[in-house]
């Protein structure tokens, strides 16, 4: 087992223990882990070089499916409507992804930022389906049948949102090191050649876009469940511009970055905003300027330095 | 000899410079054949229509007896024909040999998404190839750290392990040093031959043309001039007039 290996099991515990020390982080961290798999999957984009200032329609569209699943389809099994809801943003993804994948640079982040908006019009205004800006309530979701109140239910949602991280990163990690996990990474450095070894990088990249969707549904669907409530801003471009921030400042070298990232600005932002009501903003921009300044490659860049990690070459780079 | 590659009165033009005009060449299986010619007379133009990077205005490329001359270069590049490119195009922030393991995955099956890239029978084979082009203690260097001669024959080895039939170079000496161009060569040619790889190379170093190639094709202003085993062409008139004197 090397120093990583200790590191990231020494995390892994600390999450399991943070809500029996400290209750009151639980949900926190639940949001956090929620939009930290919508930042791994900007991360993934972001190792093709393509940066994606649209990704809250997808945890939108997660959050939402979660809310029609369980208040007009009659789903209210919490396993049923993660996977299902995931799915729903999977097929949004790749249906979407079809036709922006093929563009690259500004054009792919406009792109993407444009397609979201129109998301975010369309369930701001539809109010008779989505409930326009009041939203949709979600009720406390069944666990194999059983109904728990909401305490028990959160306790419940946080530690299977824990084991997800597991099994996400387990996945993701395997991914990134198959060989479509590495055409993803060679259409940043050659699509030309990439095209010449008679791979379709448009095809490495919609099934890059697919999973990087799927992992924003996730997330919404996780952050619906916890809040209990959905609303448009899920879709708004400040979303998507907080998943790229989460996942750049977390480091896309290791897959535990943008996680990293989601605890670390959630935590900040809650502590600012519970102490320093009047100054949370400040609070939160100096903090990211100090760890922007002090770890260029995010806070995943700390635990390679504990790790003793130093050979960066070949990695993916922004 | 069986044709493997044959084109068709080839035309296409940039801005009313004609860059291929009328061309027709065929290449045989097992032939290693050079095309020499002045810089712009079209030899370039010609390896991007026969791997699909340019579509002709006219004529047509068979490969046996498949047309290719409509399709994408990755449709080609599965149907058997591999290129090495002038500035080698290789994974910069990849390895060696994770670049020549993709290639093999590529030619393979690049659609598994949960099986590593590394897996031992990649890394064998990958490691054969990169033995035979004398590579082997590059194998975990990062490919965008090479040297250029060493660049070159990555590119190659990439190019290699698609297991092509037909392998297209765009001057595989150029930015090589004075020293290191025959022994490079002489590396490659062996590869080439351990493999029953068929050859198609651009070239401007005669005295490269002239040891290694089976048949040479001479371009100029977007026409064949002449054809023919180099000691034969480096004979006529009109190849020593317009084009070795150009060169």
């Amino acid at each position: 087992m090397t120093r990583f290996h200790i590191i990231l099991a020494t995390g892994l515990v600390a999450m399991v223990l943070a809500p029996l020390v400290f209750p009151s982080i639980q949900f926190v961290l639940t949001i956090a882990m929620a939009k930290g798999f919508a930042a791994l999957g900007v991360a993934l984009l972001l190792r093709a070089g393509l940066i994606s200032l649209g990704h809250a329609m997808f945890f939108a569209a997660g959050a939402y499916g979660a809310a029609f699943l369980a208040t007009r389809l009659g789903v209210t099994d919490i396993l049923l409507i993660l996977l299902l809801s995931t799915v729903l943003a999977t097929v949004v993804g790749l249906i979407v992804g079809m036709f922006l994948v093929r563009y690259r640079a500004i054009f792919f982040a406009m792109l993407n930022l444009a397609v979201s908006m129109v998301a975010y019009s369309l369930v701001s205004k539809f109010y008779g389906i989505t409930g326009g800006t009041d939203g949709i309530g979600v009720p406390v979701p069944t666990v194999f049948g059983a109904v728990l109140d909401k305490a028990a239910f959160d306790n419940l949602l946080y530690y299977l949102a824990l084991v997800l991280v597991v099994v996400v990163g387990v996945f993701v990690h395997r991914y990134l090191h198959s060989p479509l996990g590495h055409a993803l990474s060679a259409v940043h450095t050659n699509e030309v050649r990439l095209e010449y070894l008679g791979v379709s990088a448009w095809s490495a990249l919609l099934v890059g876009y697919g999973i990087s969707a799927a992992l924003a549904g996730l997330g919404g669907a996780i952050a619906a469940t916890s809040i209990g409530h959905v609303l448009p801003e899920y879709a708004f471009w400040t979303e998507s511009g907080h998943f790229v921030l989460t996942a750049v400042l977390g480091g896309i070298a290791g897959i535990a970055g943008p996680l990293l990232g989601s605890i670390f600005l959630e935590v900040v932002h809650t502590a600012a905003v519970g102490y320093f009501a009047e100054a949370w903003n400040m609070i939160v921009g100096i903090t990211l300027l100090v760890v922007i300044f002090f770890l260029p490659r995010g806070l995943f860049g700390l635990v390679e330095k504990l790790s003793g990690i130093k050979d960066h070459q070949g990695e993916p780079k922004l | 000899m069986k044709p493997l590659l044959k084109a068709e009165g080839l035309e296409v033009s940039f801005g009313g410079v004609k860059a291929a005009d009328g061309v027709n060449l065929t290449i045989h299986e097992g032939e290693f054949v050079a095309i020499i010619g002045p810089n712009g007379s079209g030899k370039t133009t010609f390896l991007n229509l026969c791997t699909g990077y340019l579509r002709p205005s006219s004529g047509t490329v068979w490969l046996e007896d498949r047309k290719i001359t409509a399709m994408a270069p990755r449709l080609i590049a599965r149907k058997g024909i591999a290129r090495a490119f002038q500035i080698p195009q290789l994974f910069t922030d990849h390895t060696v040999i994770e670049n020549v393991m993709l290639a093999l995955a590529a030619h393979r099956n690049i659609w598994e998404a949960l099986t590593p890239l590394n897996r031992p029978a990649y890394v064998e084979e990958a490691m054969e190839l990169l033995e035979l082009l004398g590579l082997e203690e590059h194998a975990k260097t990062i490919a965008g750290t090479l040297p250029e001669g060493l660049r070159k024959l990555a590119d190659v080895t990439v190019a290699m392990a698609l297991r092509p039939r037909l392998l297209l170079l765009d001057e595989p000496t150029s930015g090589v040093s004075a020293l290191e161009r025959f022994p490079l060569m002489d590396t490659l040619m062996k590869a080439m031959r351990a493999q029953n790889i068929t050859a198609l190379f651009v070239e401007h170093d005669m005295e490269i043309v002239e040891k290694y190639a089976d048949r040479v094709v001479v371009w100029d202003s977007g026409q064949v001039m002449a054809e023919g085993r180099p000691d034969t062409v480096m004979k006529d008139p009109r190849v020593l007039k317009s084009v070795v004197g150009a060169l």
